[in-house]
């Protein structure tokens, strides 16, 4: 059945479950917000510790989402892979070195003996929180403000950018971009951890944080919609596959693609109402309002960059170098074979969400960090 | 300029052996360690005996530092196809994204998703369900391993593909081929098995540690006792299927094959190296000896790659030069014809261009008569073919007469358990614990085997390593380099502290 869909439609689809998995990925950076919450929230060593293990026992999930990412989009968008990873090289490389420190970081940071010294661990959680984030929504924001690359004859990249990739984050677009997400993963790290643990002083202080933080969220994302708003984009032609600069273009395709405007819109709205549910309504579970609404925002970014002919990773040195999802993709047959595959994403998801219940049906209490199992805890 | 290139993929070869060294130390502990954690806690809850639990738990926590790191280290050789491989992953990318994706979606989020019941729900699930977790997670590791090596099967032996012209790339004509090469599959057997080796020493070793010390000996003798076991069956098995991956690469790699036995000269009967160190004067087609000193043992490498005492073993000289008497042909001759392909490649791209559909016809005709020399057209000249010849005969020969010395340790070990006085074995109990070292010198040797005599080739015949970096300046390379030296070097200096201490603790604090 899969294999008589033709190769747009496979394309479309692989650029939503693409999409999935990213705005899946930022719903699950409430692992990085708590990282940073780390140094501004907690009082003393108890709350401290109870942040580590309620974050900690999640922190490979998204960790494995951004895993997938990118093997989701070597699968489906080889010439993507290839070329935003070889040619915005350090940018890649800074955002990995992040993940590569965070992921000793829970284990270790509580160890004797483990030669860095608590703090420094907890330095690696706010760097992977703060930096790795910033540059993941830069490099994001490329799609929309494009990157100086060229394709040869034999779609082999040559990168013109001597900072190679890392002059993404000196675009004000790109850092907004970057900024929101990382205020955004703190707003979400708040309302995670409020709903997680059992300690009235520490949920008190995950309400304030989670409204301090989304007020100061709210610029960059005013700078990041106004722009989307009113910026040039980079059009394909669906006949000749010649890309073009057109004036508004995303703004075009806000209303070309009125679900994307309900997405966004949705979104929003859950994430607001997660905020203030915390906040003023008292109430714990703003988490998973504002967790959906951020999977909506996403999915709504990702549909702005790919659908309607736009080019979502646009050069600027080369305007026909210019990727989209129908140039940048894998064979027919090779999407037909992931799609069966990615069939069984539901069953991974089922099984997920069984185990966090089952996991999360109490909350963490501080008897719980220094009962029998006191040694095995963070 | 080509000077220029040349650095850049040498860096990227450093930086990629560098990293996927690095994350191999850690990876067949856990592919290993997994199972045996499994095992303990089966024990634990048929016998209800909380002995066993305190056993699970202690190499639980082993486990799980070890793990941290290996998850570390493992990332960056996800992204690295793309960073340092661009040309690769474009090329190929259509056949090898999907076991990459494949295996974020059926093994890590395994691993990911029951890692934090066995860590952390203890009081949170029941006992059936936190063992079931840990199974899950030792058959998610293996899996892992599995999905990782049908893409480096892959890279070995290239199937169930075609090139498309008009895309300059490979593309995938069948998955199953892919997915059930038979690469693949021999390749995963022999590498988790001989993970389980090395998870087997290390617990056998820290284990015989504890004996020496007169310190926790019930709970070491049985660990010891449920690690040797493992890991006997594994070292014959692996033995075994070592055997089958020798023929394997016989049969689709002979150039890696006689690197691996320093065969210069092929024959019929050829002789097996049982030891020997090689002449460093030796060239490609010179009249020098191979060896300075050798044992042979005659006949036994025919059998080893044709299943017969008297079957022809090419050598590198065969391979190179050609031997029509053996139905041969050599490098030279495929890498004039690949240049022709190489060419007509470039003519077809230029004649569509142009809208000359008769030039673009023939000139792809010349192309699919000549492609499946494609990659040698890429080489300097048939010399360029042959693999960096002392590394992969030491390291094949390093790690076949560890895998036999294993086999030993393993039935010495049950002997004396058996008999009930390990305790007082000094000897023993010091070469286990030395052995835990030379399990992973073992393994890595095995890698290097299997990466090294691969070159040139990032793809077997196709694509060699230097037509698959990323163009980018080597300054970039090399600084990334060090840094990962750096920050994994600074790391395992953690884990080894970390680990040490907890040893040092012990079970029963
Ligand atoms: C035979 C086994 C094997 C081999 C050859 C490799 N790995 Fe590995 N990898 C594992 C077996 C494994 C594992 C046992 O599943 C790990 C190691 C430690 C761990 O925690 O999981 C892992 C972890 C691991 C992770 C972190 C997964 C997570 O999110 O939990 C990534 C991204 C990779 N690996 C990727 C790679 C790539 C791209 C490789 C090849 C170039 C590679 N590994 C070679
Ligand atoms: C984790 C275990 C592995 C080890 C220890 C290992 C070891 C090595 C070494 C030593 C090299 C450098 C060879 C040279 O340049 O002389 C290398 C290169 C390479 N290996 Fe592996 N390898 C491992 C797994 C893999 C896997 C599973 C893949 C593919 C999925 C792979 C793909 C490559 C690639 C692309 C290169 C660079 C190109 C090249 O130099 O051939 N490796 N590896
Ligand atoms: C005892 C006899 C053994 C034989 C005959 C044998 C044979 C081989 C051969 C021929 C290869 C190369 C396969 C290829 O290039 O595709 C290989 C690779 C390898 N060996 Fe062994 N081996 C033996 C023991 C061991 C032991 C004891 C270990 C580790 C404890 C080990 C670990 C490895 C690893 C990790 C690889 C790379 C993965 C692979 O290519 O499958 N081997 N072995």
């Amino acid at each position: 059945m899969i294999g008589n869909l033709d190769l747009a439609t496979l394309q479309n689809i692989w650029w939503l479950i693409g999409s999935v998995v990213g705005s899946l990925f930022l719903f699950l950076t409430f692992v990085q917000g708590g990282q940073t919450l780390l140094f501004t929230t907690p009082q003393g060593d108890l709350e401290k510790n109870l942040i580590i293990n309620s974050i900690g026992r999640k922190w490979e999930l998204t960790f494995t989402t951004l895993v997938l990412f990118g093997g989701a989009l070597f699968a489906a968008f080889p010439l993507f892979y290839a070329t935003s990873f070889g040619g915005a090289y350090w940018v890649w490389m800074l955002i990995l070195f992040t993940f590569i420190v965070q992921a000793v970081s829970f284990e270790y940071r509580s160890k004797p003996n483990n030669f860095l010294g608590a703090k420094t661990y907890e330095v690696f959680l706010l760097i992977n929180g703060s930096l790795g984030i910033l540059l993941i929504g830069a490099a994001v924001g490329t799609f929309f403000t494009g990157s100086r690359f060229v394709l040869n004859g034999y779609n082999s990249v040559a990168w013109q950018a001597p900072f190679h990739g890392l002059e993404a984050a000196l675009n004000l677009f790109n850092v907004s971009l970057g900024l929101f997400l990382v205020f955004l993963a703190r707003v979400l790290g708040a309302l995670y951890l409020l709903n997680n643990i059992d300690h009235a002083p520490l949920n008190e202080r995950c309400r304030a944080a989670a409204w301090v933080n989304f007020l100061i969220a709210l610029p960059f994302l005013l700078v990041v919609l106004v722009s989307l708003l009113v910026m040039d984009g980079f059009a394909v032609d669906p006949a000749t596959g010649v890309v073009s600069m057109e004036s508004g273009k995303y703004l075009h395709n806000l209303l070309a693609m009125p679900m994307v405007d309900l997405l966004l819109l949705a979104g929003l709205v859950g994430v607001i109402y997660g905020v203030v549910s915390a906040k003023f309504l008292k109430k714990d579970c703003g988490i998973w309002f504002a967790g959906l609404g951020t999977v909506l925002v996403g999915l709504a970014i990702f549909a702005l960059a790919g659908y309607n002919n736009t080019a979502f990773y646009p050069s600027l040195s080369d305007l026909q170098s210019s990727l989209s999802i129908r140039n940048a993709s894998s064979s027919h047959y090779t999407l037909v074979a992931m799609t069966y595959v990615a069939l069984a994403v539901p069953f991974v998801l089922a099984y997920i969400f069984y185990v966090w219940k089952l996991m999360d049906a109490k909350k963490i209490t501080p008897k719980e960090l220094d009962g029998e199992y006191a040694k095995d805890m963070y | 300029m080509e000077m220029e290139i040349l650095s850049t993929v040498n860096w990227a070869r450093a930086q990629f052996a560098l990293t996927a060294m690095y994350h191999w130390i850690f990876v067949p502990l856990t592919l290993g360690l997994s199972f045996l954690v499994a095992f303990f806690e089966s024990i634990y809850l048929k016998s209800g005996n909380e002995e066993w639990k305190k056993i699970t738990k202690f190499w639980m926590t082993l486990f799980g530092i070890n793990f941290a790191i290996g998850v570390a280290t493992g990332i960056i050789l996800e992204f690295e196809f793309g960073t340092n491989w661009s040309n690769y992953s474009w090329m190929v990318g259509d056949i090898f994204g999907a076991p990459l994706a494949v295996e974020g979606i059926f093994a890590f989020f395994l691993e990911a998703t029951f890692f934090a019941v066995m860590f952390f729900g203890w009081e949170r699930v029941s006992k059936k369900f936190h063992l079931f977790s840990t199974w899950m997670v030792a058959v998610g590791s293996n899996l892992s391993a599995m999905w990782i090596l049908i893409a480096n099967g892959w890279m070995q032996f290239p199937t169930g593909m075609a090139f498309n012209p008009d895309k300059a790339r490979f593309e995938m004509q069948n998955i199953w081929d892919v997915f059930l090469s038979p690469v693949a599959i021999s390749k995963f057997v022999h590498a988790t098995s001989s993970s389980f080796i090395v998870a087997a020493l290390f617990v056998l070793g820290i284990s015989a540690l504890f004996l020496l010390q007169k310190r926790h000996q019930k709970m070491a003798k049985r660990s010891m006792a449920v690690a040797a076991v493992f890991g006997l069956v594994a070292s014959l098995f692996v033995a075994i299927n070592g055997d089958e991956s020798a023929y394997s690469v016989a049969q689709r790699q002979p150039m890696k094959l006689a690197a691996m036995e320093g065969l210069y000269q092929g024959s019929t009967g050829a002789s097996l190296v049982a030891f020997g160190v090689l002449n460093p004067a030796k060239d490609v087609g010179d009249n020098q000896s191979e060896f300075l000193v050798s044992a042979k043992l005659p006949g036994l490498l025919s059998l080893l790659a044709t299943r017969d005492f008297n079957g022809f073993v090419p050598g590198i000289n065969d391979l190179v030069a050609g031997n029509p008497a053996q139905n041969i042909i050599g490098a030279n001759e495929r890498v004039a014809n690949g240049k022709i392909a190489v060419a007509a490649l470039a003519g077809y791209k230029e004649a569509k261009g142009r809208g000359d559909a008769a030039g673009a016809a023939a000139a792809l005709a010349t192309f699919n008569t000549y492609q499946g020399d494609l990659g040698y057209g890429y080489l300097k000249n048939g010399e360029a073919a042959v693999p960096p010849v002392a590394a992969t005969f030491y390291s094949f020969h390093i790690m076949v007469v560890l895998g036999s010395l294993f086999i030993l340790l393993f039935v010495l070990v049950l002997y004396h358990l058996k008999k009930g006085d390990i305790e007082n074995c000094t000897n023993l109990n010091q070469a286990s614990f030395y052995a835990l070292f030379f399990g992973y010198v073992a393994s890595q040797a095995g890698w290097v085997v299997a990466e090294v005599g691969r070159q040139p080739w990032a793809i077997q015949n196709l694509l060699p390593v230097g037509v698959a970096a990323t163009p980018i300046g080597s300054g970039n390379v090399q600084a990334t380099f060090f840094i990962f030296l750096i920050l994994f070097t600074t790391l395992l200096i953690a884990e080894i502290g970390i680990m040490v201490k907890q040893i040092k603790i012990g079970p029963e604090a």
